[in-house]
């Protein structure tokens, strides 16, 4: 898709479903999802660590999975369902009350950050993993945020906050199958 | 750091693919998943003029047991489908493959990364390589002269070096036959990395009794190499201790920053007697 707009060698028009909105985006080929998500979208919460896929700050659901934004070129996205950490308070969509998710609660009640710079992506791994693996095990959490680094929690905390929010998710299922089962 | 400017072009079906590589020569380069490729972009190590985008040829994401017994999985089919197959797509006797999955990087690496990606970029310690080489796989090549099954014994050249041809993509990897009593494991120092030395073997398993087996490492050369001293111990009906300790005098790994040529040795003596263990208890 080379030169669709017309507009030179270099540029060229993209169409991204981000958080449930499309955005058309003329951009370079070179340009990164994560830099298209700050500065094209103004979406600075996905942040920028080491652009090469090793440290995670940057990650993002693509199709519901976590995936490296540094790691995909923009028009890679085309056509995918990205969600980045705006969507999951309830602000996200604009319209909301600006609640923050059971997720970013489980973070703050637990102490799962310090500076912050990594927790965008600790959120949006936790939620794409979780999402997938609702069952997921303290050791099966532990495993997973190896993805990313922190350097000021220790990631004990990290785990407990994951942890609490997967075992609070479980215990409201099995109180809304209970009631299910009642009516 | 930012990737250098380049052309993208996005694939609509793998002739289209193939023409366009002939085409643009040495100056381009196939992207799937990125996961090395886009790294090694932004560090500016790789610089291709055009990128050859091939994530749109859906009929190359699959995988499934044929006719045959074979387990045929195509090269745009990621780490992470491979991981979470359903036993009835995946087979019988094919769960050395699923499992071996967990070892390669992370969650969000494993969800974009795909097969055909791993196996062209040819990481000498990448998993997917050892297991094409162990269970003897053939590599299915598309290029402008048509399509060529090349064995894994004869893809890997060297260090992310391949048999393929500048305008031949990967389209499909094929494991001939069931490996029920097949185990791979590695040693990082920190899980997700690349290993230092990754092991991997085969059992022929009759009733019980061992036959033979074939035996892989990864990390101590440019390639994964199979290492046949070990392999006729297992033939001779020798133990999984000594079966590896002939193994790690049977190679000269290298000495590096990963760690030194003694302290491979002693891991290799450790992942094959531990591979031949998880292998046979499958």
């Amino acid at each position: 898709m080379n030169d669709t707009t017309g507009l030179g060698d270099d540029v060229q028009l993209i169409t991204l479903d981000v958080n449930g909105t499309s955005h058309e985006v003329i951009t370079a080929p070179r340009r990164t999802l994560v830099d298209v998500l700050r500065h094209d979208l103004g979406l600075t919460g996905t942040h920028v660590g080491c652009e090469h896929g090793i440290c995670g700050a940057c990650t993002v659901l693509v199709d519901g999975l976590p995936a490296r934004a540094c790691l995909m070129f923009a028009a890679q996205a085309e056509g995918a369902r990205i969600a980045t950490v705006e969507s999951l308070a309830d602000s996200g969509t604009g319209t909301g009350t600006g609640e923050l998710s059971d997720l970013q609660r489980a973070f703050t009640a637990h102490h799962g950050l310090q500076c912050g710079f990594c927790t965008p992506g600790f959120l949006m791994l936790a939620q794409g993993f979780l999402a997938e693996r609702p069952e997921a095990t303290k050791e099966d959490i532990r495993e997973v945020v190896a993805a990313n680094l922190c350097r000021c929690t220790g990631y004990q905390t990290i785990v407990e906050a994951i942890d609490a929010c997967a075992t609070a998710r479980r215990s409201q299922r099995a109180a809304g199958a209970e009631e299910d089962s009642c009516n | 750091m930012k990737p250098a400017p380049f052309r993208y072009h996005r694939a609509r079906d793998v002739e289209g693919a193939t023409a366009l590589l002939a085409e643009l020569s040495d100056e381009a380069k196939v992207i799937a998943g990125g996961q090395s490729l886009v790294a090694m972009m932004n560090f500016r190590l790789a610089r291709p003029g055009h990128l050859v985008d091939i994530t749109g040829l859906r009929e190359l994401d699959h995988l499934g047991v044929g006719a045959d017994g074979g387990l045929r999985i195509g090269a745009l089919t990621t780490h992470h489908t491979v991981e979470t197959a359903p036993a009835d797509r995946l087979g019988a006797g094919f769960g050395v493959i699923r499992d071996a999955m967990r070892w390669i990087g992370h969650l969000p690496i494993r969800t974009r990364g795909t097969v055909g990606g791993s196996l062209a970029h040819a990481d000498a310690t990448a998993e997917w390589c050892l297991l094409a080489l162990l269970l003897d796989a053939e590599l299915v090549a598309h290029g402008p002269r048509g399509r060529r099954h090349i064995p894994a014994g004869e893809f890997f050249f060297g260090y992310y070096t391949t048999a393929l041809d500048p305008d031949e993509i990967l389209v499909e990897i094929v494991f001939p036959r069931p490996a029920p009593h097949a185990a791979l494991t590695e040693f990082a120092e920190r899980r997700g990395d690349f290993a230092i030395v990754s092991a991997a073997v085969d059992l022929a398993v009759d009733g019980g009794d061992i036959h033979g087996g074939r035996v892989a490492l990864g990390g101590v050369d440019a390639m994964p190499v199979r290492v046949p001293a070990a392999e006729a111990v297992l033939a001779d009906g020798g133990s999984f201790r000594d079966c590896a300790e002939v193994a790690a005098s049977a190679v000269d790994p290298p000495s590096d920053g990963g760690g030194s040529a003694d302290y491979r040795k002693h891991l290799i003596r450790n992942l094959i007697e531990r591979a031949c263990e998880e292998a046979m208890s499958r």
